[in-house]
């Protein structure tokens, strides 16, 4: 079980400080995947990182995650490495360029393996019967990434990833790069990791909310540094309460197009500057339900079980 | 990889026949008759008149069409036949470049190899070091901003000139006859040592500042990060980025060795070292053309030849180059 | 506007394009530095023959003589000045390595620009070309081509220079409007029926104009570079001073014995002094260009 609350990461730049997650609280329950979406910017892929391994520009400033009732020490390079591939996974955005290209796959695992404290010899059963799994033979351990299809190198990164059975996995964009059909498979692929208990919990983040439908059991949205919204997948597609999330999704035309491909349609403007985020709600400029009290900022709170909003509208609205 | 290798084959094939047209057409097409120049230089040697006069006819051999001078000029070359020096005629060009070769060899082999470990080690080291970082990178602009000669005169200047630490010039101390007494390879050893020095110097600061990027560039790769996500200790991630930053380094190693030819001739000059560079002064100083010529045949098949090797090694170490064809068909 | 009205807010993150490049080129200490040094010596070349009291080529002074008030570089073994050769030498340095830099620059672009965009057979031929001339030890190239030219210019150095400088320039560039050419303003451009030539310089180089800036700066260091060295092995210019020459004069004539530094130190300071900051004005410029190198 995740709880994230009130983490505040910020990006060092030469013009200030970017608040890219501003204040995000949230959980994620044992064997809960939940799907992560938003536009381009909206700190989800930050929110992906910052649970696993800060980049040297991404500055912590406050908040708190614990991952099974431990907090992670998500702000101490050092002190999180050893929660690294055990408790907290990724399946990194650039899963077709993640392996050294000048190691063979296997031999690469097993020096990864070594350096984690563990032996490569042992895990190597294990490995090959994960790798049958999504239809890859041993033979891929001895060869080396330029041989194997952009399709395969995700599926070995997918293996490898979650070899050690952590408690989070964090899947960054893994179908963005891929066509129609390997998507299918990369998604029915986290699904079956999940049930078979490889994986306690995941975090899928995409673009690619149509994906999202398929695999999660709740969504989560986010806009511009904060939550906007999160609900069981039905709920999210169903009846979404935030005017953002229904935005999205109206503008969500069919399978595989990803909305930030074009600018939203239905949603003028742009999102704000998070150098300097205003006050308030932050969709206020671009909402068409927007009010006097969308100056002040909305708090992310449940109006139904499962069912958590800021919008001042949407309160309202399950009131009324 | 075979493909790999046949493909450079065919170009250093092809550059050496590009090469050797120039050096064929140069003195033809030049303006101002360089064999007039000759001629009228051959005047003042009496004894050398007559032989030479007709080794000109039979080497140019203006008389015939230029296709049959152009083949002439290959036989010759296959031959092994590279000219007579004017300078010291009758002595065969070949010979005068077999005495100078090994002094050329033995300054270059040694800085270019150990610049480049040297300097893709200190690089290395300095990437992602602050304290490190900021003294190795200015240093490094600096050395290889600096002309080769310069360096080699300051060299020869402070340690040679003012503190007489080391001798100013020559290959070894002229007293000595050339034979294989420890006395005659000390003295070799001794003279070497500056000219070495300022080659090695030089060098060292490009590898030095190619390797620190090259290690950045490495460091900052998804698979870099991707390791580092999982826990990865820095020792394992450094070792993978210094394996995959040094094949650039050998690569680059074939694209600087003109450059590096060239800093060993003027190098040769400053410390009037017996060496190719030295031989190449004194042709241009006699206007000794088939000298010049021949230098030039010999530094070009040096330097493919070097290429050549280069490229095998490339192919022993970056599985890529060796796996490429069946990669791109999976 | 010298009036503090504060009608806008100080926010630098809102300067866009060439106001933020400008913004981030002035906090660079690299660029900064490096072009300082630069245009001292860039003045120096300019004013520098017009200071000098003395001819650089005639024998007018006593020989031999240290730096003083009168020959303020003192002068050489002949009794020439080494003030006067010095500027003039560093003119004849910016002029090679302007033109050099220039003939580099404009061949290595039609090369790089061509062989990008057409691809095909076109780009086959030329990549073969470039890779014989990068193979080709060009400083051997030079010194047959210099050895045989009984009167040699500033202009004709220049130019074998920049013949023969070019291929990694033109590999490099071949490679940047490869990956433009896949982008979609070009398949606009061409979908609309425009001519190579007009896409190329009117879409594709404006789009990588900073790369470009920074290669010429390189092809400038470097002609710079193996100008003194030509000049040093006494192929240089026949009908003038430069850098190079005066430190071939210098070993040729016992410098180095007689411990006249001014007569060699100067020359090799000078270009090291260009070459570098050159050098890292393009690391400095690589900096303000390139956002993901500016970050912290």
């Amino acid at each position: 079980m995740l709880a994230v609350s009130d983490l505040k990461i910020h990006y060092r730049t030469l013009a200030g400080a970017v608040k890219a997650l501003d204040g995000v609280s949230f959980s994620v329950a044992d064997g809960e995947i939940m799907g992560l979406a938003g536009e381009s910017g909206c700190g989800k892929s930050t929110l992906g990182k910052a649970l696993i391994r800060l980049e040297e520009r991404m500055q912590y400033v406050g908040g708190q995650v614990t991952l099974d009732d431990k907090v992670l020490p998500i702000a101490d390079d050092r002190a999180m490495n050893p929660y690294r591939f055990r408790e907290v996974s990724i399946v990194p955005q650039y899963a077709m360029s993640a392996l050294n290209p000048t190691r063979r796959i296997g031999r690469m695992i097993d020096e990864l393996l070594e350096a984690r404290g563990l032996k490569g010899a042992t895990l190597r059963p294990e490995l090959e019967r994960r790798l049958a799994i999504l239809g890859l033979t041993p033979d891929v351990l001895g060869m080396y990434p330029i041989e194997l299809s952009g399709g395969m190198k995700q599926r070995v990164v997918m293996v490898l990833s979650t070899l050690l059975d952590p408690s989070l996995l964090i899947a960054d964009e893994v179908t963005s790069a891929l066509d129609v059909a390997s998507q299918k498979k990369v998604a029915g692929a986290l699904v079956e990791f999940r049930d078979r208990g490889y994986v306690k919990s995941m975090i899928v983040v995409t673009h690619d909310l149509a994906i999202l439908a398929q695999v999660a059991d709740s969504i989560m949205i986010m806009y511009a540094g904060k939550l906007a919204e999160k609900a069981p997948t039905r709920t999210i597609v169903e009846a979404p309460a935030h005017p953002y999330t229904r935005l999205l999704l109206g503008s969500l035309p069919e399978v595989g197009i990803r909305f930030e491909e074009k600018r939203l349609p239905g949603i003028k403007g742009r999102p704000p500057s998070l150098l300097s985020p205003p006050t308030g709600c932050r969709f206020r400029d671009r909402c068409p339900l927007a009010f006097d009290k969308c100056a002040e900022e909305p708090p992310f709170i449940e109006i139904a079980p499962g069912h958590q909003v800021a919008c001042w509208k949407a309160d309202a609205h399950a009131e009324g | 990889m075979l493909r790999y290798l046949a493909r450079k084959l065919f170009i250093y094939l092809l550059t050496f026949i590009v090469a050797v047209t120039i050096d064929w057409a140069i003195p033809r097409f030049m303006p101002g008759n360089p064999v007039d120049a000759l001629v009228s230089r051959i005047a003042l040697m009496p004894d050398a008149n007559a032989a030479l006069t007709s080794y000109f006819m039979a080497a140019f051999n203006l008389d015939q069409p230029l296709w049959q001078q152009y083949l002439n000029f290959w036989w010759a070359l296959l031959n092994g036949d590279l000219g007579r020096s004017i300078m010291l005629f009758p002595t065969p060009v070949t010979t005068l470049i077999g005495r100078a070769l090994p002094y050329t060899l033995g300054l270059l082999l040694p800085s270019i190899l150990l610049s480049w470990y040297v300097g893709n080690v200190v690089g290395a080291l300095a990437a992602r070091r602050k304290l490190l970082d900021n003294t190795v990178l200015p240093l490094g602009y600096l050395l290889t901003a600096t002309p080769y000669m310069w360096l080699g005169i300051l060299l020869a200047w402070v340690l040679g000139s003012s503190l007489g630490w080391f001798p100013l010039a020559f290959g070894y101390d002229q007293s000595l006859k050339a034979e294989w007494t420890w006395k005659f390879i000390s003295s070799l050893l001794y003279h070497w040592i500056l000219p070495f020095a300022s080659l090695f110097l030089v060098a060292l600061g490009g590898w030095a500042i190619g390797m620190r990027n090259m290690i950045i560039y490495e460091l900052e790769s998804d698979y870099a990060n991707y390791l580092m996500a999982l826990g990865a200790p820095q020792r394992l991630v450094r070792k993978y980025a210094f394996r995959n930053a040094m094949l650039p380094q050998i690569t680059g190693l074939a694209l600087q060795l003109g450059a590096v030819v060239g800093g060993a001739l003027v190098t040769e000059i400053v410390f009037s070292y017996p060496g190719l560079g030295w031989l190449v002064l004194s042709g241009i100083q006699n206007q000794d053309y088939f000298v010049i010529q021949g230098v030039f045949l010999f530094i070009i098949v040096g330097v493919l030849l070097a290429n050549l090797i280069v490229d095998v090694v490339y192919v022993i170490v970056d599985p890529r180059t060796r796996v490429g064809l069946q990669g791109d068909a999976a | 506007m010298t009036s503090t009205t504060g009608s806008s807010p100080a926010a630098p993150a809102a300067k866009s394009g060439r106001n933020e490049i400008l913004y981030f080129a002035l906090r660079n200490t690299k660029l900064v530095i490096g072009a300082i040094v630069f245009i001292v010596f860039l003045l120096g070349a300019i004013f520098g023959p017009m200071l000098a009291t003395h001819e650089p080529l005639t024998f007018d002074a006593p020989p031999g003589l240290p730096p003083s008030a009168d020959y303020w570089f003192g002068t050489t073994l002949f009794g020439q000045d080494v003030f006067s050769q010095f500027v003039h030498g560093l003119r004849s340095s910016f002029i090679v390595g302007a033109l050099g830099g220039i003939t580099a620059a404009v061949i290595g672009m039609l090369v790089g620009f061509f062989a990008g965009y057409r691809g095909g057979i076109i780009d086959e031929v030329l990549n073969m070309l470039t890779n014989v001339v990068l193979v080709i030890p060009t400083f051997a190239v030079l010194l047959v081509v210099a050895a045989y030219l009984s009167v040699r210019g500033l202009g004709t150095e220049a130019m074998f220079i920049g013949l023969t400088s070019w291929p990694w320039a033109a590999r490099a560039i071949r490679a940047q409007t490869f990956s433009l050419t896949s982008r979609d303003f070009v398949g606009m451009a061409r979908l609309n029926g425009e001519s190579t030539f007009r896409i190329i310089f009117g879409e594709i180089a404006p789009n990588m104009s900073s790369y470009l800036v920074m290669t010429f700066i390189l092809l400038f260091g470097g002609a710079i570079l193996t100008a003194a060295t030509l000049d040093f092995i006494g192929l240089g210019p026949t009908d003038s001073i430069s850098l190079g020459l005066m430190m071939n004069y210098s070993v040729m004539n016992a410098a180095l014995q007689l411990g006249m530094w001014w007569w060699f130190v100067p020359p090799g300071l000078a270009i090291t002094a260009i070459v570098g900051s050159l050098y890292v004005m393009n690391v400095g410029l690589d900096e303000v260009f390139n956002p993901k190198l500016r970050a912290l």
